[in-house]
């Protein structure tokens, strides 16, 4: 049963993926902590700091992951397999159709009139993640160093396009001297 | 020597090496790896032209689904066919299996440390940073002005507030656009029409 559930779960991520791994992000958050529940927020966003860190597309690094949580060696052998099925089913059916050059301007259009959407479904998925379980010394009445660790993490990634994996590491040291 | 040995193995055997090199050094996800893909293939063993690599480059962004497998999958099959598509994906996509499993067995032994939970402590909200920014570039990518700032909004409100699934929000958006871009599409040859 959970075989097939993954199974399901990731061919319908791999269908309704468009903008890249972060946007899948969301759809996989959806399926893992709030539908399924096979995760919790803080195993979700562990997670997803190790796909970061570790090269190869993070789209198939958490599929991976959520299986070999789920269901052991088998199920992420599964998951990341049933990431790629539609990718397969498309790139021998479908491609050859996008590749004329009218249907290629419809699909680039389109895809611009999805961005703002995609941006949105990302956002959320990040909102979702600022609950106390993320931010434990939120509203403690002490310092909150989790909401400053975020809040600089946000500045250094936006406005000075920081590198993802080293502010990873930099607030994992934060983190461990002084938690 | 080595580069010998290379050119006497069979293509698709060459492209599941190419781009499991690729899978197990390029940090960053799928757009880092673009460049290293261009340089093997294009540029080294000159499998594809340039120009027609790009075009299709453009092509494979717009589909759905994991974007460094779906142009495995193309290189593969342009290269090698059926076999070549199926050589470029497993290479593709083998490192990163392997590496998350061994992280995951050994994560899963160690993530009740104390060590551990505290140096994850303040990597969380990091996290939520680094999923949060990239949301913000993109809608600025996107030209969004206040007129189509709703879009972003109302899926945010949709999926964070209502707890809708993305998949119907995907869904609707695509329908949207589609039709946004036949709107488009239309104008375009109306102009041509004209002229």
């Amino acid at each position: 049963m959970i075989y097939l559930q993954l199974l399901w779960t990731f061919i319908k991520i791999g269908v309704l993926g468009f903008g890249g791994g972060y946007a899948m992000l969301s759809l996989i958050q959806h399926e893992v902590v709030d539908h399924y529940g096979w995760m919790t927020t803080t195993d979700f966003a562990d997670m997803v700091a190790i796909s970061q860190m570790t090269p190869g597309p993070i789209s198939i690094n958490l599929a991976t992951y959520v299986g070999y949580t789920t269901a052991g060696f088998g199920g992420s052998l599964l998951a990341s397999f049933a990431l790629c099925l539609p990718s397969i089913i498309m790139v021998y059916f479908i491609l050859k159709l996008f590749m004329s050059k009218k249907n290629n301007a419809l699909m680039t259009n389109t895809l611009k009139g999805l961005k703002p959407a995609i941006a949105g479904l990302i956002f959320a998925a990040g909102l979702s993640m600022m609950n106390t379980q993320n931010f434990p010394d939120f509203g403690c009445g002490q310092y909150n160093i989790s909401v400053i660790i975020c809040v600089l993490a946000f500045v250094a990634s936006y406005f000075f396009k920081a590198n993802p994996i080293l502010l990873i590491v930099l607030s994992g040291i934060v983190g461990f001297i002084v938690y | 020597m080595k580069n010998l040995y290379f050119c006497r193995m069979k293509k698709p055997l060459q492209l599941f090496y190419t781009f499991f090199k690729i899978g197990a050094f390029t940090l960053g996800g799928g757009y880092a790896m673009l460049s290293m893909v261009e340089k093997a293939v294009v540029d080294q063993k000159k499998w594809i032209p340039n120009d027609e690599f790009w075009d299709m480059i453009a092509v494979v962004q717009s589909l759905p689904g994991v974007f460094a497998v779906n142009t495995a999958l193309y290189v593969g099959h342009r290269v090698a066919g059926a076999k070549g598509a199926f050589a470029a994906m497993l290479g593709a996509i083998i490192p990163s299996i392997t590496i998350i499993l061994l992280l995951a067995t050994v994560f899963r032994e160690y993530r009740d440390q104390p060590v551990v939970e505290r140096i994850f402590k303040g990597i969380r909200p990091c996290v939520v940073a680094l999923i949060l920014a990239p949301s913000l570039r993109m809608i600025k990518s996107a030209k969004v002005t206040w007129k189509t700032a709703i879009i972003p909004i109302a899926t945010v409100f949709l999926i964070w507030w209502c707890k809708i699934s993305p998949a119907y929000v995907i869904l609707a958006a695509i329908a949207g656009s589609l039709i946004y871009a036949l709107v488009i599409n239309k104008k375009a040859k109306g102009k041509e029409a004209e002229s």
